[in-house]
Formats: C-alpha cells, structure tokens, sequence
C-alpha cells in the first residue's frame, strides 16, 4: 500500500508540474471531445428541435429510438465507425483510421444523441408556451425552430454538458477507432485504460482525478459564461 | 466531392493523420500488448525514427485483433506472437513474408499461497494438471490473443480441457495481459503471462512467479509487411525498412539492450 | 344582401360557425358581422365561448363547421398577417424587451436604422422607454403585457384581438392599457376584445356582441346592449346574476 501511496503522489507531482507528456494528452482529449460537441450541436440541435415542433407520422418511434441511442453501448459505436473507417471500410481511402478525427467521429455518433434528445425534451415544453403567439405573428413551424433554439439557450448549455461529459469519460469507441498511439491519438482515458492495464493503478487513478477536475472546471466555466450571458446579452439585443 | 469536404475540414482542424504526414512520414504497426505493456516499443523505437525519419504509429491490442486488423489493411508491419496463425495470414496473402524475430518466455504465476503445490517446478503440464486437480483459481486471457493460444495448446499436451470448468474455477477474463494480472492478482488467481509484463506489471499483490524455464514456454516474436497486392495503400517501402531494421544488426542489439529489472527479456533471434 | 353592405376593408363575417368537444358544441355561432369602425368588446361569463370565437377571427382554430370571412373572402393568411393577437399571459420571448419588439420589425425586412426609430417610438407608447434593455421575463405583470400590446402593434395590424389583456392586473395597470388601446383606436387599429368586466365594456366598446353557453345572445351598439339589453341573459349577466 505504502507503493500505492508514493505512486499516487509521484503521479500527483507530474500534474502540477506541468508534464508536457501529460498535459499533450489532455489537450488533445479536451480538443477532440470540444470539437465532438461542437459538431454534435450543430447536428442534434436542429434535429431534435424539429423533432418537437413538426408533426409527421413516426415521430413517437423516431423520438423512443432516439432516447434509446443514448444508452448505446460505446464498444459498439467503436466497432461500427471502426467498420466505416478501416481501409476494407467504405470510407476507407479517407484515410481516418487511428487520426483524432476518428474519435470525433465516434464521439459525435455517441453524443448527437445525447443533444437531440435533450434539445428536443426542452424546446418541446418551450414550443407548448409559444406555439400559439408565434402562430400569431405568423411564424411556421419551421421557421419557429431557430427562435426556440435561441429562446432555450440556457437550458441547451445543459444538454451541450451532458453530450461533453460522455464524450470526455468515454473509453470504449475512441480506443478501438483511435487506437492509443502515442503522441498522436492518446487521450485521458486510454492513457488511464493502458495504465491499469499495466497494473499501475495509482497512476490511473490520479488521471482519473485529472479527468474528474477537468469536467468540474469545464461544467464551473460554462455556469458562469452563460450566466454573464443572461445579464450581459441582454444589453445588447 | 462530399469525401474531399470532410478531408478539408479535417486538415483544417488540424486533425488528420494526412496533416501531420505532410511533414513526417509514418507507419501503422499492429502488435499485441505485451510489447507495448513492457515498454520495449518505446525503448527502441526512437532509434529507428532517428536514423529513417519514420515515425512508427503502435497499435497495440491482442494477436488475434492485431491480425483481423492487419487483414482489414488497417496497418503496414505486423508484430505479434502466434506462429501457427502468422503463417496461416501470410499462407492467404495477406503478409509478404514471415520473419523470425525475439523470443520471451512465458511465466506461471500464482498467489504465494499456492494451493496446487507447483512451486520451483519447471514443467509447465504438470503443474497445469495440478491446478485443474486442485480446481485452484485460473485466470485466462480467454481473447484469442498469442498467450491465449499458448495457454491453450498447453491445456490440450496435458489432455486437459479447462473450458468445462469454465466460470468455476477457470475464469475467462476476455482482456489484455494486464487486465488479466489485474484479475489474478483481486482473486489470487494463478495465471499465464510473459514474462515481460509480469515484470512491468505494477500491481502484483500476492502473486510470484512458480513456474518458468519449460522450453515450451518459448514465446516467438514474427514480424511480417502487410501484403502490397492484398491492400495497395500498404506503405510497403517504409515498412520493409523498418522490418529490415529489426531484423538487422542495429535493431537486433536495440533489443537485445532492453532491460527490465536489470533482466533481459527480449531475446533477438533473427536469422 | 347583408355581405354587400358592409365596408368591404373593415368587414368581419361568421357564417354558421360551430366548434365541437366531445359531441357537445363549445361554439355555434349562426351570423355574426362586425363592420363598425369603434372597438368591439366580446362580452360574457366564462365558458361563453369569447376566446374561442377570437381565436376561430384570429385563424388560429380552425371550425369545425362554417367559416370565417374577411373582408369578402375566407380568412386566409393573407388576412391574418394585417392581424394581431395580444393573450390573457403575455408570452414574452426570453430576450430583452427591445428585441421582443426587433423580432417582429425584422420579420417585416425593416432596415436597422428605422428599426431603432421604430422600437424608440413603440417604448415611448408603451410607457417603457427606460425598460429597453431588461430582460422581458422580469417585467411586472401590467409592463408584460404593455409590452406585449406594443409588440402586436408593431405589427402593423388592422386588427387587434386581445384576449382579456387586463384580467390578472390591478386598476393603474388597467387604466394604461386602456389608453393604449383608445389610441391605436383612435389610429384606425379595428380593436376586438375579450373582456368579462363590465366597467370595462363601457369604457370601450363602440358595440358588444354579448356571449353565453358558446351562442352569440345580442351585438349591438355598446350603449344599447349596456343600458337596454334585449336578451334574457343580457339583462342577468349585466345584473351580476349567474348565468349558467
């Protein structure tokens, strides 16, 4: 145990003295699940907005699968962009397998669900408010998607957190579609899975520790951005 | 026009492996945990990259994946440790040429307690036949990786079939090398591994080493370039010098130089 | 022959109009015109099918029977656009109070300059010039709805519709939007409201029309319906009875 404690703190000596090794991983872990988002939200935004305005038939089964995919195993999201990527994949003369573009790819595939689902559950409730004034000045359905996005901003933040939360945590896709090389595709929780692997169990846990202030930070960053949103942005419109 | 899109927005993320070839040439090798898990890549692979200017991309999972990937063209350079499926990949066309390269070897280990009594033994059947008569805890691979298959053609010399047994006191942990110490070591299991991971392996607990130096625990090394003709993007040229460089004089002392514990555990042997 | 009579700009018509739930009908209203040129009040009690017959003016529920005509034609989007509705809780968009009024200016493809001369002129009809940047959702009651008044008339409406605009506010807040529909009156905006207040109704309305159980009972000049109702329910309504 004593092995485990001066472990634990060695691994704690290398955050705070700004390993460049270590903090490459985390940057790199940071880009990709940021950008996985970023391209998350302009996909289940939309999608899930339209879902809770338009009225089509297969809407109900369309929404139950969508809130099924958020549960999808992440294992399986790997091997299926896996299957995509690989060179005897369809898309395989892009060239994406074991980049960092494909774990944006499997994050996207984890997380637009996650957004679409969420987005559609607030600007539903949001849409049932509206409906009838934005009927009255003459607003589509269609048309209404953008002012409800807008409108449900803040309660979007939240649905954004959640897709970053999976995304950052999330070990299953991005090892297979990534494949752990050094320096080039090795994130926080890979690094963390080979280091178990390894029996180094201290080291694990203290990047764990890592990944764990890095969403506090992230989830404290964004609370106080959109709040100065709500007051400032105001000012402005 | 929809695949050139997503390869610009790629590249101006900054994101792709083509970005970063611009500048330095690389290779994708497939190889299996324990040469990653060891350290043994990262120890000799800077002189390689130093002297070519090829930057050598590891992707390590088990033999048995390592190759499934390699036949899906998802890598140059296949390093891994199963001979019988070696040559049956290159027997299909999808390897070039098979090369001897280092040989490990394989350890029992087991709790300090040891209820099989194998202890100091050196002969790997029989202390698998006493672990099974014991029914004593076994952790296996149980992944189709180069161990696994190794643990079972010894199960089968001995005339044993574990897998009967299996989710008794046969455990199938389904994982890497380290994951299955892991398990070992939770639930004083014994357990095959190479001895290269056991010795960078951080977790032991309980467990030691009770058996080694069997002949048939031999573990060979192959390394063999991803079949050209079979996948023509195969970056066939820097694969094969990088195969050269292993096999020749240079990379054979590289590892011949690798130490763990002040033991060494890669034995170069290409001819 | 009565079609042919009224101004064909200011012409609202109800032709056999019905709206059923459940086998019961909320709304039947047989013939209704109103073309006077002075704010129309829908009066009644509860349940008497006022907003509901707004709506159905509004285009915002559709019949189940019989028609809407406007100006000589079918209600259609082309007429409910020249409309605007003002509801019974504001529905403030989650923006600052000038951009609930932007909204609706650039929907109209308004240049940037006008539109700031646009917003500055409705602020000032609305008693909330100092209010511009705050945020909608924490105006009073009485500001949500003056804002809410603004924004309809931003519009450009011909019509008004107003869905009991003052029924959750105290006197004052009252008394300032009466003004503010007095004046777009006076400006030529064709007011018809919903109300159940009484007072209200005679400091408005040019003419009634007076509601119960989903049947129009009596329209007729507001002096007239006031002070001399014909109908039964009328004369109970106005009294202050229970009309059920």
């Amino acid at each position: 145990m004593q092995g485990l404690a001066s472990e634990f703190s060695l691994a704690v000596a290398l955050i705070f003295e700004g390993d460049s090794e270590l903090w490459a991983i985390v940057l790199l872990s940071l880009k990709v699940s940021v950008f996985a988002v970023l391209i998350s939200a302009l996909i289940g935004m939309p999608v899930g907005a339209a879902l809770a305005v338009a009225r089509f038939p297969g809407r109900r089964s369309l929404i139950v699968l969508m809130n099924a995919l958020m549960g999808f195993p992440p294992v399986v999201v790997g091997l299926l962009v896996y299957l995509m990527l690989s060179r005897s994949g369809p898309l395989g003369v892009l060239e994406l397998l074991y980049t960092p573009t494909a774990m944006i790819i499997a994050q996207v595939v984890l997380v637009t669900p996650i957004v679409a689902a969420l987005t559609r559950q607030v600007i539903e409730m949001l849409a049932e408010e509206y409906s009838e004034q934005l009927r009255s000045l003459g607003v589509s359905r269609l048309a209404s998607v953008p002012v409800l996005l807008w409108d449900a901003r803040l309660a979007l933040v939240t649905a954004l957190l959640a897709g970053f939360g999976r995304a950052i945590a999330e070990v299953g896709a991005v090892i297979i579609v990534g494949g752990n090389i050094n320096h080039v595709t090795r994130v926080m929780t890979t690094t963390i899975a080979l280091e178990t692997s390894k029996g180094n169990l201290a080291l694990a846990l203290a990047l764990g520790a890592i990944l764990i202030g890095i969403a506090v930070v992230v989830n404290a960053m964004v609370s106080a951005a959109s709040l100065r949103a709500e007051q400032e942005g105001l000012r402005h419109a | 026009m929809f695949r050139a899109a997503i390869r610009a927005a790629a590249v101006a993320l900054g994101l792709t492996a083509g970005a970063v070839s611009a500048e330095t040439p690389f290779i994708v090798v497939q190889s299996t945990t324990s040469t990653q898990n060891s350290g043994l890549l990262e120890y000799i692979l800077p002189w390689f990259e130093a002297e070519s200017g090829i930057d050598v991309r590891v992707v390590a999972v088990g033999t048995g994946q390592a190759i499934r990937n390699a036949i899906n063209g998802d890598g140059d350079v296949l390093l891994v440790h199963a001979k019988p499926a070696e040559e049956k990949f290159v027997a299909d066309g999808w390897g070039v040429e098979r090369k001897d390269l280092m040989y490990n070897d394989f350890v029992l280990v087991g709790p300090k307690s040891d209820p099989a009594e194998i202890r100091g033994g050196s002969d790997i059947l029989a202390a698998l036949t006493a672990i099974a008569e014991a029914e004593a805890p076994f952790a296996s691979r149980g992944d189709d990786s180069g161990t696994h298959k190794a643990e079972l053609s010894h199960w089968s010399a001995a005339g044993l079939d574990p897998t009967g047994a299996s989710g008794a006191w046969y455990r199938e942990t389904g994982s890497g090398m380290g994951a299955t110490l892991n398990v070992a070591s939770g639930m004083d299991a014994y357990t095959l591994t190479d001895r290269a991971t056991w010795l960078s392996f951080g977790n032991r607990g309980n467990l030691e080493v009770l058996v080694e130096g069997d002949p048939r625990l031999f573990n060979q090394y192959g390394v063999i370039l991803v079949n050209p003709k079979k996948h023509h993007h195969v970056r066939a040229a820097s694969g094969q010098r990088f195969i050269d460089w292993l096999t020749g004089a240079d990379g054979q002392e590289a590892i011949a130089s690798f130490r763990l514990e002040g033991q060494q555990v890669f034995f170069p042997n290409a001819q | 022959m009565r079609d042919l009579l009224c101004d064909m700009t200011k012409c609202l018509q109800v032709r056999g109009l019905q709206i059923r739930r459940n086998g019961r009908a909320l709304l039947d209203v047989a013939d209704l015109t109103l073309d006077g040129p002075g704010p129309t009040l829908l009066l009644g009690p509860n349940g008497a099918g006022k907003s509901l017959l707004l709506r159905c003016l509004h285009g915002l529920i559709s019949p189940d029977q019989g028609r809407v005509i406007q100006d000589g034609a079918p209600l259609g989007p082309v007429h409910t656009a020249r409309q605007a509705m003002v509801f019974q809780q504001p529905v403030l968009l989650r923006r600052s109070v000038s951009a609930n009024l932007d909204f609706v200016l650039r929907r109209q493809k308004i240049a940037r300059d006008a539109r700031k001369t646009r917003i500055a002129e409705l602020l000032t009809e609305g008693g909330l010039e100092d209010k511009a940047r705050q945020s909608a959702r924490s105006l009073s009651g009485g500001e949500a709805q003056r804002l809410a008044i603004l924004r309809a008339l931003a519009t450009g409406p011909e019509t008004l519709f107003l869905d009991e605009p003052t029924s959750a506010l105290d006197p004052s807040a009252t008394q300032m939007i009466e003004r503010m529909i007095q004046r777009a009156s006076t400006r030529g905006v064709r007011i018809v409201m919903v109300t159940h207040d009484i007072g209200q109704a005679r400091r408005l309305a040019a003419d009634i029309v007076m509601m119960q159980g989903g049947h129009v009972v009596e329209h007729g000049p507001a002096k007239q319906v006031l002070d001399a109702p014909e109908s039964e329910a009328s004369r109970r309504y106005l009294a202050g009875g229970l009309v059920t």
